[in-house]
């Protein structure tokens, strides 16, 4: 049986298989997403702990491991996790290839972009002088 | 359905400003005073403080909805009474604890 023009765009790709991708994109988006229950969880707890927002207080809670290393994990895979969601939106409403290529490619370069920015700066913090 | 949406737009909205005032307040704290003074200027003032706010509550919500998403992804709670329950309680949910967050930041004089 062919499929012509008149066929719903499920009927075209009925019997075809899987698209053999997706899946792993699928499945990192939900695993980044229980991480950042826990970091998004202690930024608030920490926000609301820290006794003051003055320059020295900031400084002297990133320098320290305990906040660093969280602050770490939430940059990279916040970003991470911005960057597979927002790859959902764009392939959901922009269907014209090189226009889909080129917004992805865009937000695969803010995201790795701003993701070095806040390490980088984040790194000052924790490795320079505390307070 | 509504929720659904919302998920969309404060996921939309935490990547683009989230993480743009995370990096931009990671920044200015590694730049020392000036930048930092800067920076709180911006974020206390009164159109500073209503992103902030949208920000809390924009968390929070896709926060609650993105469980909400998680317990559906495993077949669970598509009774439509239940399923119902859960997404007016995101939004409940997500209201009170920005009112919340927002109470213990002021009450503290932060």
């Amino acid at each position: 049986m062919s499929v012509g023009d008149s066929a719903t765009p499920l009927g075209k790709v009925r019997g075809l298989g899987s698209a053999r991708e997706g899946g792993e994109h699928w499945l990192t988006e939900r695993v980044t997403s229980i991480a950042l229950l826990f970091l998004g969880a202690w930024l608030i707890a920490s926000l609301l702990i820290l006794p003051k927002f003055d320059l020295r207080t900031v400084l002297e809670w990133l320098h320290a491991s305990s906040a660093a290393v969280p602050m770490a994990l939430l940059i990279v895979i916040g970003f991470k996790h911005a960057l597979d969601g927002m790859k959902v939106v764009v392939d959901d409403y922009i269907h014209e290839p090189g226009n889909n290529f080129a917004l992805n490619t865009l937000l695969l370069f803010l995201a790795v972009g701003g993701g070095a920015l806040a390490l980088f700066a984040l790194g000052r913090i924790a490795f320079g002088a505390a307070g | 359905m509504t929720v659904s949406i919302l998920h969309r737009i404060t996921g939309g909205g935490l990547s683009v400003v989230g993480l743009a005032v995370l990096t931009w307040w990671l920044t200015a704290v590694a730049g020392g005073p000036t930048a930092y003074a800067t920076f709180t200027k911006v974020v206390t003032s009164p159109i500073g403080l209503i992103v902030l706010v949208g920000l809390t509550w924009a968390f929070f919500q896709h926060l609650l909805s993105g469980i909400r998403h998680l317990t559906m992804d495993t077949g669970a709670t598509f009774d439509l009474r239940i399923n119902r329950l859960f997404a007016v309680m995101t939004i409940a949910g997500s209201l009170f604890l920005t009112a919340l967050t927002w109470y213990v930041l002021m009450g503290v004089g932060k």
